[in-house]
């Protein structure tokens, strides 16, 4: 539920109660104030009637109400002394309604020539049932129209108001740290927007400076590590080329060259993630995936025929893409690299250009690779112990980049789909 | 020939000045900015191997004096950076090539015997070895007057071989070279093994005196026979 719909949830049941509070306090107020002025008519009518009386005294003979709306009967004895002025509530016919309505009614005692008399004096009353109804109707609309009322400052207005905050929450949603975008804050009068938006920055600013020192320290280790590296592999081609080792002490020497070369590749792949992250290829140009993946291919000619490899391309079309030459060799490399080295013997590698894809498929293990993973740094699912397990990372990397959707399935053999349709969209 | 090595690091330094003194080139060495440019002051060189990342100073800037100096000596440029810029503002500079470390001495080798084919033998573009003469400009290789068809990745692994003659080459050294460092799983570097094979026939068909041998593990030697 949004936190709009929410507070007016619990407005709404609070107004709910407030409002029928505020009912049951006018009714018993405006009862009150219309009793109170029928009462002050009827005493102010009973003291016309008796000033009457003076001058006429066959209103004495007017025992019942009829057309009047008083009524005079004498009456003696005990009940004399225990009158005083009384309005009591009582119901009385009514013609034209057709049905009793309540009346007010004032019951005095005067006394006339030595007569104590009996005067009624009635006035019509309000219908309470009718006055409740009148109420509550009212009230159901008031309080129908307030909350609708609500929902429209919420929903036009307080959208209005909470823009800010959205706009925020869309450009965190799309925010990468690699991609090292910045976040455009609204201008807003709202505090609490105002330390979300201090907040968000402080906390992208941290993580921007902690990922690029992250970033920078893999980059300097990878420098730094080059020289030590070539001193050491070199002292041991050195050494290997005294030509007085036994074959055991070649071998042994021969796995530790390896080793450092081994290291040196990951090394020097490192580096190259690095500076792809980094944006250090700045020189883009129009580049012919096609020519550089006949290229590629023309590179791993030898390799492909020790393995046996059956290798078919198929251009459905010329596709080109607007990025880094180099970066494109490296891409289109690993890619290939990737089918031939991860297969078997006699497998075979397919190659389809479209004019905004290449489509790589290839024989290899017969399981899956994880999706999650298989674009991660170091995740080898290869037996092979030289492999960097940096391929398929550079090859995300430089995606990333320019933009390039990859996608992996597998169905019986690997296939990978290298589209640059999104990319080239963009740039034209 | 005279080669100049200008690096800080003495171990490194000490690597290469072995090995080039191994090939019978003379060779002088410098570790600072201050010391390499009076050398290049004082002395004319046929190959400069210069690390760019020297401590007192940035290595572009000999090269720029170098390069005022006497054009015509050949530099390769050694970094650990492997920086784009680097290599273009090198070779721009004037540079004739540039080594990212860590590398290959089989390779510094290649590098440098090429630089001074280059700059050295204008115009004689032949390496002579016995009855065989490869000519590096047309890319070629006869025996004793008669064509030895190569293709493009044989001709480059027999060049290899031969400046790197009477020394051992790693398959990994020679897979690079000739491959580029696309090729960089080792497991893979097994196929060179039927590329040598190629070669060793085409050579013995021709009667060159030439055998590669096999060294166990590691790679092969280039030996005259």
């Amino acid at each position: 539920m949004k936190l709009l719909n929410h507070t007016i949830s619990y407005l709404a049941a609070v107004l709910f109660v407030v409002i029928t509070c505020w009912a049951a306090l006018l009714y018993y107020n405006l009862l009150d104030e219309i009793y109170d002025s029928l009462d002050d008519g009827l005493g102010n009518y009973k003291l016309l009637i008796l000033d009457r009386l003076e001058e006429d005294t066959t209103l004495l003979s007017r025992h019942s109400f009829g057309e009047f709306n008083y009524a005079i009967k004498p009456i003696s004895g005990p009940e004399v002394f225990t009158h005083t002025d009384v309005y009591t509530d009582t119901l009385m016919y009514m013609k034209n309604e057709k049905e009793f309505e309540p009346v007010r009614m004032l019951i005095t005692v005067f006394q006339h020539q030595g007569t104590y008399y009996q005067l009624r004096v009635i006035n019509t009353m309000v219908e309470t049932d009718d006055l409740i109804a009148d109420l509550l109707v009212s009230i159901i609309w008031l309080y129908l129209g307030l909350l609708a009322s609500v929902l429209v400052v919420n929903n036009f207005l307080l959208k209005k108001a909470w823009t800010p905050f959205y706009r925020l929450v869309d450009q965190l949603k799309k925010f990468r740290l690699e991609k090292q975008e910045t976040v455009k804050y609204e201008k807003t009068d709202v505090e609490e927007f105002k330390v979300l938006n201090h907040a968000v920055d402080k906390l992208i600013q941290n993580s921007t400076a902690t990922y690029l020192s992250q970033k920078q320290f893999i980059e300097n280790a990878s420098h730094e590590l080059q020289t030590p590296l070539a001193i050491s592999l070199n002292k041991l081609e050195l050494l290997v080329e005294e030509n007085n080792l036994n074959d055991e002490q070649l071998k042994l020497l021969s796995s530790a060259i390896q080793n450092m070369e081994r290291m040196a590749r990951l090394n020097k792949s490192l580096l190259l993630l690095s500076k792809i992250e980094n944006k250090q290829f700045v020189v883009e140009e129009e580049v012919s995936i096609n020519a550089i993946a006949k290229e590629v291919l023309e590179d791993f000619e030898e390799q492909a025929a020790y393995k046996e490899l059956r290798i078919e391309l198929q251009e459905n079309g010329t596709c080109l893409a607007q990025m880094n030459p180099d970066l494109a060799n490296v891409l289109h490399t690993n890619l290939i690299k990737n089918a031939i080295v991860h297969n078997h013997q006699q497998g075979f590698v397919n190659i389809t250009i479209n004019p905004d894809e290449i489509i790589v498929e290839n024989s290899g293990s017969n399981k899956a690779l994880d999706p999650q993973k298989m674009f991660s740094r170091f995740q080898h699912e290869s037996k092979s112990a030289s492999s960097t397990g940096l391929g398929l990372p550079i090859v995300k990397a430089i995606a990333n980049l320019y933009n390039l959707q990859v996608n992996y399935t597998f169905q019986e053999h690997h296939k990978l789909i290298l589209s640059f349709a999104y990319s080239y969209r963009q740039k034209k | 020939m005279k080669i100049l090595v200008v690096e800080d690091e003495l171990d490194m330094l000490d690597n290469l000045v072995r090995s080039l003194e191994e090939e019978n080139y003379i060779v002088e060495s410098a570790t600072t900015f201050d010391s390499a440019s009076e050398k290049i002051h004082l002395y004319q060189y046929d190959c400069i191997l210069l690390d760019i990342g020297l401590p007192d100073g940035n290595g572009l800037i000999l090269l720029e004096e170098l390069k005022k100096l006497d054009p015509d000596q050949g530099v390769i440029i050694v970094s650990a950076k492997n920086a784009v810029d680097d290599k273009v503002a090198g070779l721009n500079l004037g540079a004739d090539d540039y080594l990212p470390k860590p590398f290959h001495m089989a390779e510094l080798h290649a590098r440098v015997k090429s630089v001074l084919r280059r700059r050295k033998f204008k115009g004689n573009q032949l390496v002579e070895l016995n009855n065989m003469i490869v000519d590096t400009d047309e890319r070629t290789v006869s025996v004793e007057g008669k064509q030895v068809p190569l293709n493009r990745k044989e001709y480059d692994i027999l060049l290899y071989f031969i400046t790197n003659k009477n020394r051992l080459v790693s398959k990994t050294a020679l897979g690079e070279h000739v491959w580029g460092d696309k090729i960089d799983e080792a497991d893979s570097f097994d196929f060179i093994y039927s590329q040598i094979k190629n070669l060793r026939k085409k050579l013995k068909e021709h009667g060159t005196q030439l055998e590669i041998q096999a060294i166990y593990g590691i790679g092969y030697k280039l030996i005259e026979v």
